[in-house]
């Protein structure tokens, strides 16, 4: 196996990956900073290097919209957004996984208006939460790369079908040129066979699709839905154990760097990992016992996998990059959930920051590490706080 | 092709593809128009349907009316839903996995069409599908009680454009749909209605042999919303058609053939006073309505004149 290593942007990556997943259908409208994503997926088009139908719709609701009628005939279906267009798509994002059809989409993490900003923090993606898609993060461009093909084989196994979207933070994955490993084509198709819908539209076999729901039935589809989406997490597993063999890349729910032994984790999401493993880093040199934990998947949530990497530790520092304005902060909230029933767990302090692409540097994430150890120490632990914000 | 109208008892067929059971209200004009479309249509079509009165009394899970393939996703987005099935069918057709030659329909009430899907319909026509795009007009968002849209006459009572002391109902004119499908510059644009059965049918039959985007706007009588007796749905449909109030033409590449034209048309009183939505219009309002009705008309008759020279 030839292993091709180039420097590129997390977006081409993409599109290299959307390219060799052979993808029929993509349905996209343009959106800082997804846009590199869809450019590139509109030449392959346009130079023959990929045999889809690519329909530049006129918002992002007919986006997703579009999306679902190529899914529901049983073509193989990509799009990319961002932010306003996320919310925009959003009563769709519920529609294409009720009906289950294994739609793929990547997200460049962007703030929400208003102000507008069109930098990165994971708004966007906490607005969305409950969608009922699979959902996971990566934090660089390699990453994106893998997940993008590991995506399309977990939405359209049979037992999962549902949608699934990989998030990655704007221009910090989407515009960085990292060097990346790219998969030859016939490695990809071993991996990733044709896609087969089990109940397209087609009038040899005629199929009703979104029948709607009288109260004697709806509970009984949305127990089917939650069901399938806690299933899809064997079928994760299973997808990124076959891909570690062709790639040598390992991926888990819930990845751990450095955390044997720490009494002090901090989790986090997304690209800003690798800058707190800078901060972990030289906080061991220093004979400090923290570590990391990154979430990987966020829907389904891995709590088993969670419970297991956080082990004994003594504090858990969980830094959000969005606002449920009124209430905790989102990713802490279901930590502590999460964590809640055991016996014995560490103290949870809960920052939030680094909200429409504001920088948190090495010496930052240092910072707010001891200052999370601090308030554990304290017992300030009921209320969230917000990270270098001018007041 | 040859005309249906000529042969029609004999060569439309009985096979239902809008199956009866449904739970349309009585007299209902649009589950009518349905039907007549369904056969016009037969078996190889893909329909996408708009959220609304069609959608709600023939599809109740676990049951269906649908004897062809049929989805249903959301109010706005139909026109965009049926974007993707045009373009899935082309990619799959290209790489041999699909074979069924098929046509595209989108459904939609006046709602769906006049307001909140608008947009999607009008990226669907500039993006060129192949697909047929057909508004159920009804006048107002019956499936929800009655609730004015754009496409509400001007003066009639609805529940949130009702009559009262200072108000005539609507007080704005309808939205004419079929002349912005029209600005699209799309090869075949047609209005019909249920009570001309024969020239429903061969009209959806042209759309679908039309190559690219097409848009049929449906009159649908609804005896529930216009407080019309069920038994005189055909016959409010025809004076619609009547009176000039709705015309049926037809527009072929840029061509306008009016196609029921009437040396005189009918007063237009004679179409409000089987309704109750009109009932409360004083004379000088029926006036001001029928002095835009003949401007209207004349203005199509023009058009349609001009292509005959």
């Amino acid at each position: 196996m030839t292993i091709k290593r180039i420097g590129m942007e997390g977006s081409f990556a993409i599109a290299e990956a959307i390219k060799l997943a052979r993808v029929e259908a993509v349905a996209a409208y343009p959106i800082t900073p997804q846009t590199h994503i869809v450019e590139r997926l509109a030449e392959f088009v346009a130079n023959g290097e990929l045999d889809a139908e690519y329909i530049s719709v006129e918002s992002e609701h007919s986006a997703m919209s579009a999306c679902l009628g190529t899914s529901a005939v049983g073509a193989r279906t990509f799009t990319a957004t961002a932010s306003q267009g996320l919310e925009l798509m959003h009563e769709v994002l519920y529609v294409a996984s009720g009906l289950r059809l294994p739609i793929v989409m990547t997200v460049a993490n962007r703030a929400l208006s208003a102000p507008l900003s069109i930098w990165t923090d994971h708004s966007d993606a906490m607005a969305i939460r409950d969608c009922g898609w699979i959902q996971m993060f990566a934090e660089n461009a390699q990453q994106a790369f893998d997940l993008m093909l590991c995506a399309f084989r977990i939405a359209e196994d049979h037992s999962v079908l549902l949608p699934t979207m990989v998030h990655i933070d704007g221009f910090y994955v989407s515009h960085t040129i990292e060097s990346v490993e790219l998969l030859e084509q016939e490695v990809v198709d071993k991996f990733l066979p044709g896609y087969r819908y089990p109940y397209p539209l087609n009038p040899d076999k005629p199929v009703t699709i979104g029948a709607f729901g009288p109260p004697f039935i709806y509970t009984e589809t949305k127990k089917a839905h939650e069901s399938a989406l806690r299933g899809s997490k064997k079928v994760i597993l299973q997808t990124w154990r076959e891909f570690s063999k062709l790639s040598g890349r390992h991926y888990a729910p819930v990845e751990s760097y450095k955390t044997e032994d720490a009494d002090v984790l901090l989790l986090c999401m997304g690209s800003f990992s690798e800058t707190a493993m800078m901060a972990i880093d030289k906080m061991q040199a220093e004979g400090q016992k923290v570590g990391l934990i990154r979430l990987r998947l966020w829907r389904p949530f891995p709590r088993e996998e969670l419970r297991q990497v956080v082990g004994n530790a003594q504090t858990l520092i969980v830094f959000d990059r969005a606002l449920s304005l009124g209430g905790p902060p989102p990713v802490c909230s279901e930590i502590q959930s999460a964590l809640y029933s055991l016996k014995t767990r560490p103290k949870i302090v809960s920052f939030v920051g680094s909200l429409g692409g504001r920088e948190v540097s090495a010496q930052g994430f240092e910072d707010l590490i001891r200052n999370g150890v601090d308030k554990a120490k304290r017992g300030e632990l009921d209320e969230f706080e917000m990270v270098g914000v001018r007041e | 092709m040859e005309s249906l109208a000529i042969y029609v008892p004999r060569l439309v067929t009985t096979k239902e593809y809008f199956a009866p059971g449904h739970r349309a209200c009585m007299g209902c004009g649009e589950a009518l128009a349905v039907r007549l479309v369904c056969k016009a249509l037969g078996r190889n079509v893909i329909i996408a349907n708009a959220t609304g009165c069609m959608e709600i009394v023939s599809s109740p899970l676990p049951s269906t009316s649908w004897e062809v393939p049929w989805i249903h996703t959301l109010f706005e987005n139909t026109a965009a839903v049926a974007s993707g099935i045009e373009a899935g069918i082309k990619v799959l057709s290209r790489k041999g996995k699909y074979t069924r030659k098929t046509k595209v329909i989108a459904m939609g009430g006046d709602g769906g069409t006049a307001d909140i899907g608008f947009q999607a319909l009008s990226g669907a026509l500039e993006r060129g599908h192949d697909f047929v795009y057909i508004c159920f007009d009804n006048e107002a968002y019956m499936n929800t009680g009655i609730q004015r849209s754009s496409a509400t006459p001007f003066g009639a009572s609805t529940t949130t454009s009702p009559a009262g002391k200072v108000s005539i109902g609507q007080t704005t004119w309808k939205k004419n749909l079929p002349a912005i499908a029209a600005a699209h510059n799309i090869p075949y644009i047609a209005t019909a209605c249920h009570s001309y059965p024969f020239d429903l049918m061969n009209k959806i039959r042209k759309a679908v042999d039309v190559k690219g985007p097409s848009y049929i706007h449906i009159l649908s009588v609804c005896p529930t919303g216009w407080r019309l007796p069920s038994d005189l749905t055909v016959r409010a449909g025809r004076l619609a058609v009547e009176t000039g109030i709705f015309p049926l033409y037809e527009v072929e590449n840029d061509r306008y053939t009016l196609n029921l034209d009437f040396p005189k048309l009918r007063p237009v009183e004679n179409y409000f006073k089987l309704q109750g939505r009109f009932r409360h219009l004083s004379k000088e309002t029926i006036s001001q309505i029928q002095e835009r009705v003949a401007v209207e008309y004349a203005k199509l008759k023009q058009k349609a004149t001009r292509n005959n020279y």
